[in-house]
């Protein structure tokens, strides 16, 4: 609290505002129902998560919170919810308790934790003083590349991001797997307009 | 397609899409120099079809790019990244040592560049292909958003 009022103030309130936004987006998507709107609700949430970690300097995960929270996994469930009913049922109250203890308790030790963080940009933290500062170090004269994120992700930790391309991969192929590849929607819209034109024969398209 | 009444959506789409696909491959090819990389530019590609999708409708969208096509493109991606490995073994070097992908002394950077270059080419396609995968098999299952969803 004293960093509020000693430090540059400005970077302190763009973070309690984006924090305070996160919260009524958060309270929203608790106490909707509607199915469309909490979609389109937590797009917003990983928007201004977004925008938070690139105040806080972090770019890309805020880019990859950007791309993938806000754009793929917003419209990954609009195609969900379009399967399923529009609105959530509502539920009895007395339910509400259990998950609310957990998340309560899970803040409480999240808070406790948090009195032992670093600063932010502290030099001597661990993650700037470790591994972290060699690869900053040598990184030019191994690969010349300029980006170190990139450097580590494609070189050193090569294998590493292999196995992620292969979850992707393979996250792709089990969602295939149990769902079909989709071409359903297709063929019944190719069998519509042929029946349309009325060239197509009965029992025809497979 | 009958309705016009979302015709304000499909003109903007319309004008995005093309920028959008850009804007990934930017991310794509300047990831060495700036933040991004593949996954990000993966996604951001996937986002432009299924922006296409939801405004011009699933089956014109798989038409334009085939289901078959999708999941080709994530394991060729697969196989691309893979394939760098193999290659700097046959080089002599480890897998993925991009240090010997072209036989350079020490200090030589050209086998960096191209590996990672590549490298990445293999994830953007693993990683668009994924994910256009996903929404096909997720929205090929109700063929488009009703009017009164909106």
């Amino acid at each position: 609290m004293r960093e509020l009022f000693t430090a540059d103030a400005g970077p302190a309130l763009i973070n309690i505002t984006l924090l305070a936004i996160l919260f009524i987006v958060a309270l929203a998507i608790a106490r909707l129902r509607s199915l469309f709107a909490i979609v389109m609700l937590s797009g917003v949430y990983s928007l201004i998560s977004a925008t938070w970690y690139i105040a806080v300097d972090a770019v890309d995960v805020g880019y990859t919170e950007a791309a993938v929270g806000a754009g793929m996994s917003t419209a990954v469930l609009l195609g969900a919810m379009l399967l399923t009913a529009r609105t959530a049922k509502p539920d009895k109250p007395f339910k509400r308790i259990g998950p609310f203890l957990i998340c309560g308790a899970t803040a409480v030790m999240l808070i406790y934790a948090t009195v032992d963080l670093p600063g932010l940009g502290d030099p001597s933290s661990p993650a700037n003083t470790g591994p972290g500062m060699t690869y900053v170090h040598i990184n030019w004269y191994d690969t010349a590349v300029p980006n170190v994120v990139t450097s580590v992700l494609a070189s050193y930790r090569s294998f590493d991001t292999m196995g992620e391309t292969v979850v992707v991969f393979v996250a792709g192929l089990a969602v295939a797997m149990l769902l079909g590849f989709g071409e359903r929607s297709l063929a019944e819209t190719l069998r519509k307009t042929k029946k349309r034109r009325g060239k197509g024969k009965e029992g025809d398209v497979s | 397609m009958k309705s016009d009444h979302h015709v304000i959506l499909r003109v903007i789409g319309k004008c995005f899409i093309p920028l959008i696909v850009i804007y990934g491959f930017y991310v794509q090819f300047h990831g060495e120099v700036g933040p991004g990389g593949a996954f990000q530019a993966g996604v951001v590609l996937a986002v432009a079809i299924i922006l296409n999708s939801l405004t011009f409708g699933l089956t014109a969208t798989m038409r334009a790019v085939p289901p078959v096509f999708a999941r080709s493109l994530a394991a060729v991606g697969v196989l691309i990244y893979v394939g760098v490995g193999f290659w700097s073994m046959m080089q002599g070097g480890l897998f993925l040592e991009y240090q010997a992908l072209f036989g350079e002394p020490p200090g030589g950077h050209d086998g960096q560049h191209a590996g990672i270059i590549i490298v990445e080419l293999g994830v953007l396609f693993a990683v668009t292909g994924a994910m256009i995968t996903i929404f096909y098999a997720l929205a090929g299952r109700v063929a488009e958003i009703r009017d009164e969803d909106w």
